[in-house]
């Protein structure tokens, strides 16, 4: 049962955030599907995205279900324009290059985990018990991507000047992840949700032990200068992202296969 | 007249894992709950991984294999609670894997995100023993392999890479 002190609004947009997060993560992760730098790689990056799309689905279907208007998963994936998506925009920039790609993969797994972990033990059970599934699979999305920050980064010259270059890029994006708003005030007053603030300092942990193993340096500079995304300002990018994404829905409603 | 459900579940037991064909629904753990509610059968089903594309078939095939039975009205749950474990795929699953040239789930060494960075840190490594020639002098080649349930290894004795069925 949901917590009834909680608007069931300000419940399903906090839903999408998860959702969107997983989603546009999981489809950009989906965009090295046959172009991986080595076969493995590809592999992995695509069942990557597949737990992605799985934990979406979830999400979606709870956040549907909580608004109670009859939409689907479906339908809140692909019948929503870019200003009702709630990702942060960390998730929704192009993949850049494959240490780029990891560099990403391991600043969001790294807060995924530590906010799913915590969510084990909301007071809301369909939210723990979709927690509980999907924090197994992204705890081997964290241990994958974290050996590969540390393998890259710790790797050649060249290597190791590529991830550094990926952190500064990205590092102006992180902070979004735990600047909270109304809607994540209220979710953590109802024990639903964690406090974002608690997020941040275990993600702390995770990151500078990695990025300390990986020989790279903490960027010297604000984390939170690219943020809106969670309430639906977007980067340019995540148009272009539902574009190719919600095509076929768009062009022949009701599609089915 | 309502057919037991120990019988429901034999049947259940004929229907391979679409992926993994020499296991079947049963052993892997996925069928939660078989019970008659008046003259429908329920049968609650766990995803493996919560993105596994395997799920639907697995549904469908379940319906398939009761239909084909004679059960008429079938209502089957998706549980997600409490969520799929290696720990539950049988001893008969797990011998069948390794016969098939997977390697079977090591129990209690399921990921914590930090599995690789302790490894990393002490040297020590999870040994995954070849289900070809039983040697331990493998390595991991990728964290996922053919399917997301599996890591890619290969055995630096016989040469041949494998599929290891991670801990879940």
């Amino acid at each position: 049962m949901v917590a009834l002190d909680l608007d069931r609004q300000t419940l399903f947009d906090w839903l999408l955030r998860l959702g969107d997060n997983a989603l546009i993560l999981g489809h950009r992760t989906s965009e090295w599907c046959g172009h991986g730098p080595a076969l493995e790689e590809d592999i992995a990056l695509a069942n990557t995205a597949l737990d992605l799309i799985g934990h979406c689905q979830m999400w979606y279907t709870l956040a549907a279900e909580v608004e109670g208007k009859g939409r689907t998963a479906d339908n809140l994936a692909y019948l929503r324009d870019a200003i009702q998506f709630k990702n942060v925009k960390l998730v929704e920039l192009p993949n850049g290059d494959i240490g780029q790609t990891m560099m990403r993969e391991f600043l969001f797994n790294a807060f995924h985990f530590e906010l799913l972990t915590a969510l084990t033990g909301s007071t809301d059970p369909k939210v723990s018990e979709i927690a509980a599934k999907a924090v197994k699979e992204v705890a081997y999305q964290l241990d994958r991507a974290s050996d590969l920050v540390v393998r890259l980064g710790d790797g050649t010259e060249e290597s190791h000047r590529r991830m550094q270059a990926a952190l500064d890029y990205l590092w102006p994006y992180v902070g979004e992840m735990f600047l909270a708003d109304a809607t994540d005030d209220a979710l953590a007053e109802a024990g639903i949700a964690p406090r974002l603030t608690d997020i941040q300092t275990k993600w702390e942990a995770i990151v500078s032990d990695t990025l300390d193993e990986a020989t790279l340096t903490r960027p010297d500079r604000r984390p939170d200068v690219h943020t809106g995304g969670k309430q639906g300002r977007h980067t340019e990018h995540l148009g272009y992202i539902l574009a190719e994404m919600q095509f076929l829905q768009r062009a022949y409603p009701g599609a089915e296969w | 007249m309502v057919t037991p459900t120990q019988e429901i579940w034999d049947w259940l037991a004929e229907v391979p894992d679409p992926e993994i064909p020499v296991v079947s629904v049963t052993e892997l753990g996925i069928i939660r709950e078989v019970a008659w509610d008046g003259d429908t059968l329920k049968v609650a089903i766990t995803p493996t991984y919560s993105g596994c594309p395997a799920t639907s078939v697995i549904d469908l095939m379940v319906e398939e294999k009761l239909r084909e039975k004679g059960v008429q009205n079938i209502a089957l749950e998706r549980r997600l609670s409490p969520p799929w474990t290696t720990d539950w795929v049988a001893q008969s699953a797990r011998d069948k894997l390794r016969e098939y040239g997977i390697a079977p789930p090591i129990d209690g060494t399921a990921s914590d995100g930090r599995m690789g960075r302790a490894a990393r840190l002490s040297g020590h490594n999870l040994t995954i023993p070849c289900p070809r020639c039983a040697s331990g002098n493998t390595d991991k080649v990728s964290q996922f392999g053919s399917t997301p349930c599996k890591a890619a290894y290969v055995c630096r004795d016989c040469l041949e890479p494998f599929d290891y069925f991670k801990c879940h």
